[in-house]
């Protein structure tokens, strides 16, 4: 359960304030599917990463399943990116120099889970994605939907309970970015919660909420089927 | 994380980068060479000359005589001391150096005129005949020792007893020929040694250079010294005209010497390691900013600070003791080298090893923990924008 209370960020550039995020309060209950929209520059990203934790706002109260996020040590705040969270990025990040099967296998070392353990998650992962026979194949190797399914299965090796996906299907084509929104879907029915930023109609439609963001404020929220 | 794991990852993005490595370790494995094969060759000197000083035999004492030419002592004078204070044997020498010749070979050598108790107080070894006797001197025979060096150049072989050797225009019989020898304070190889009353005729030179006295016992040598002593003032008058010297003040003058240049060598060793940890600090930096995106991810997706600042530290540590090790195997094939070169017994110990070692995991830990830390305190959110 994420709740936001008024949260706001505010970057300077220079002598101008940009306020990123303006006040945003958010209630994300577990297992949901949420759709974040918005033009570009609008606080999206800013927002998904205070969520993640990669970030902290500078007002408001952010609470992550009950725990004020504000309280937390680093360790603790590392420990919830690598267990309780997936992170899909729109460039994917995937660590150049490491296979497939590494890149899956990095957040479960650490972890420090053991090799058999390991080995066996990210086979499971990389399995679901369907991608158990290019496990050798260096990012650089693979085609762009591939690396972002190499992403999913890094981001589903730890079992996070959220999934937190900025633009996973802005540098894809519409088939791969077809399959990928398949695939979190999938996930979503598995009962993991979804957030995830997208520019594109059709990606939004496919998730059960969708919160569209405006000059860093929440402008609306709809449910699936048009109900406020 | 485990450790190995991370000592996996540190030698993973090494591996990528080999030239860079190589490049970066060079510094430390020429500190480690240049630790190890200084070190090596000081301590192997050290042992070789103390060795030699002391095979003289601890109770030597000797003379050196400097004074003009109009004051000076005979050889009948000097030998007087035997039985006074203290000492036991005498001997004098006189030494120039002259040309000798043996049929058409001819070769430059030190002639050094002594006594018969020359031998027993400084322990030369005979490979062939004899050593000039008393009566060799009394009568001032034309019979000469020569060095293991001087008969193979005039004859080519060491077997040439009985065979004539010119000098200054006077033939000398060859009565016997002295082993190879190692030491490098005093060289007897390319010696001739004649009757010391023959030299002084044959150089006309009436002078002593260097009177060797041997103490009775090794508690004797204090006494000895001081009847020289006493001995050359009332002779020669002035104590400006002879410097008395005994064998552990030239161990002593030795081990300070020696002792200068280790602590000389030893810094500059330590400052070559040093200029290595910031080759290794500044590659670490470029690497820290390099890879600041993968840092990044790594955060993303969990990894602690710890994570990061034991994967960067192990990189430097990795590449400094990789680079020491490789040092200390080239030290092992330069003091080869250096002992057919130099001809003596070069050993690295195990504290050497242990200390070069040592200094390069250290010069890793502290010049790669900058580095590191930085790459650990970098915020997720910033090191995840870089490009
Ligand atoms: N590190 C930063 N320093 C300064 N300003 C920043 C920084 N990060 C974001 N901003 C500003 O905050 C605002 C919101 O940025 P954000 O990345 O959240 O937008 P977004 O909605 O994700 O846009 P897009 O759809 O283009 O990805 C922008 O005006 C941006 O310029
Ligand atoms: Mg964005």
């Amino acid at each position: 359960m994420i709740e936001l209370t008024d949260i706001k960020k505010t970057y300077l550039m220079g002598e101008t304030e940009v306020h990123a995020l303006n006040g945003v309060s958010l209630v994300i209950p577990d297992g949901a599917f949420v759709a974040i929209i918005g033009p570009s520059g609008s606080g999206k990203s800013t927002l998904m990463n205070v969520i993640g934790c990669l970030d902290v706002a500078d007002e408001g109260t952010y609470k992550l399943d009950g725990q004020y996020v504000k309280d937390m040590t680093e360790r603790q705040l590392g420990t919830i990116r690598n267990q309780k969270i997936g992170f899909i990025f729109q460039q994917f990040n995937l660590l150049p120099k490491l296979t497939a099967y590494e890149n899956v296998e990095l957040p479960l070392i650490y972890q420090g889970l053991s090799h058999d353990e390991r080995k066996q998650r990210t086979i499971e992962s990389l399995t679901k994605v369907g991608l158990a026979d290019r496990m050798d194949h260096k990012p650089t190797e693979l085609s762009g939907g591939q690396q972002q399914r190499v992403a999913i299965a890094r981001a589903l090796a730890t079992h996070p309970t959220l999934i937190l996906a900025d633009e996973p299907t802005g540098n894809l084509d519409s088939q791969s970015g077809k399959e990928i929104m398949q695939m979190l879907k999938d996930l979503n029915a598995e009962g993991r919660g979804i957030v995830l930023i997208t520019h594109d109609t059709w990606v939004a439609s496919q998730a059960d909420e969708q919160v569209r963001i405006v000059d860093g404020q929440i402008e609306t929220k709809g449910r699936k089927g048009g109900a406020q | 994380m485990k450790l190995s794991q991370a000592l996996k990852m540190a030698m993973m993005s090494l591996k990528g980068n080999k030239m860079r490595s190589f490049l970066t370790m060079l510094g430390i494995i020429i500190g480690v060479l240049a630790v190890t094969l200084l070190i090596s060759v000081v301590q192997g000197a050290t042992g070789e000359i103390t060795g030699q000083v002391e095979s003289l035999g601890s109770n030597l004492v000797f003379a050196q005589i400097t004074s003009p030419k109009t004051v000076y002592i005979t050889v009948d004078d000097v030998m007087k001391l035997e039985g006074m204070g203290g000492i036991d044997i005498v001997t004098a020498s006189k030494s120039g150096s002259s040309t000798v010749k043996a049929g058409t070979e001819n070769k430059s050598a030190t002639v050094e005129g002594v006594t018969a108790q020359y031998n027993q107080v400084m322990n030369l070894d005979l490979l062939y005949g004899r050593f000039l006797a008393p009566l060799d001197v009394e009568a001032k025979t034309n019979n000469a020792v020569i060095g293991y060096k001087v008969a193979k150049d005039l004859y080519g072989t060491t077997k040439c007893l009985g065979n004539s050797v010119n000098i200054k225009g006077r033939d000398f019989t060859v009565i016997g020929v002295l082993d190879e020898g190692d030491s490098m304070i005093s060289s007897t190889d390319s010696t001739v040694y004649i009757p010391l009353l023959t030299y002084q005729r044959l150089f006309n030179d009436k002078e002593l250079g260097a009177i060797y006295v041997s103490a009775e016992n090794a508690d004797a040598v204090d006494t000895a010294e001081t009847t020289l002593d006493e001995y050359l003032l009332k002779e020669l008058g002035d104590e400006d005209y002879f410097t008395v010297i005994n064998q552990s003040a030239i161990l002593d003058a030795m081990d300070q010497i020696l002792g200068v240049m280790t602590t000389l060598l030893a810094g500059i060793a330590a400052i070559s390691l040093l200029v290595g940890g910031i080759g290794i600090m500044n590659i670490m930096l470029v690497s820290v900013s390099e890879r600041t995106r993968e840092i990044g991810i790594r955060k993303a997706i969990g990894a602690q600070k710890s994570d990061i600042m034991i994967q960067f530290l192990i990189e430097s540590v990795v590449l400094s003791v990789a680079g020491g090790l490789i040092g200390i195997l080239l030290g092992l094939i330069g003091l080869q080298i250096f002992e057919q070169i130099m001809d003596i017994n070069l050993v690295l110990t195990w504290s050497t090893t242990a200390l070069a070692l040592g200094f390069s995991a250290g010069v890793g830990i502290v010049f790669g923990i900058g580095p590191a830390n930085k790459a650990a305190n970098l915020k997720p959110i910033d090191a995840l924008r870089y490009e």
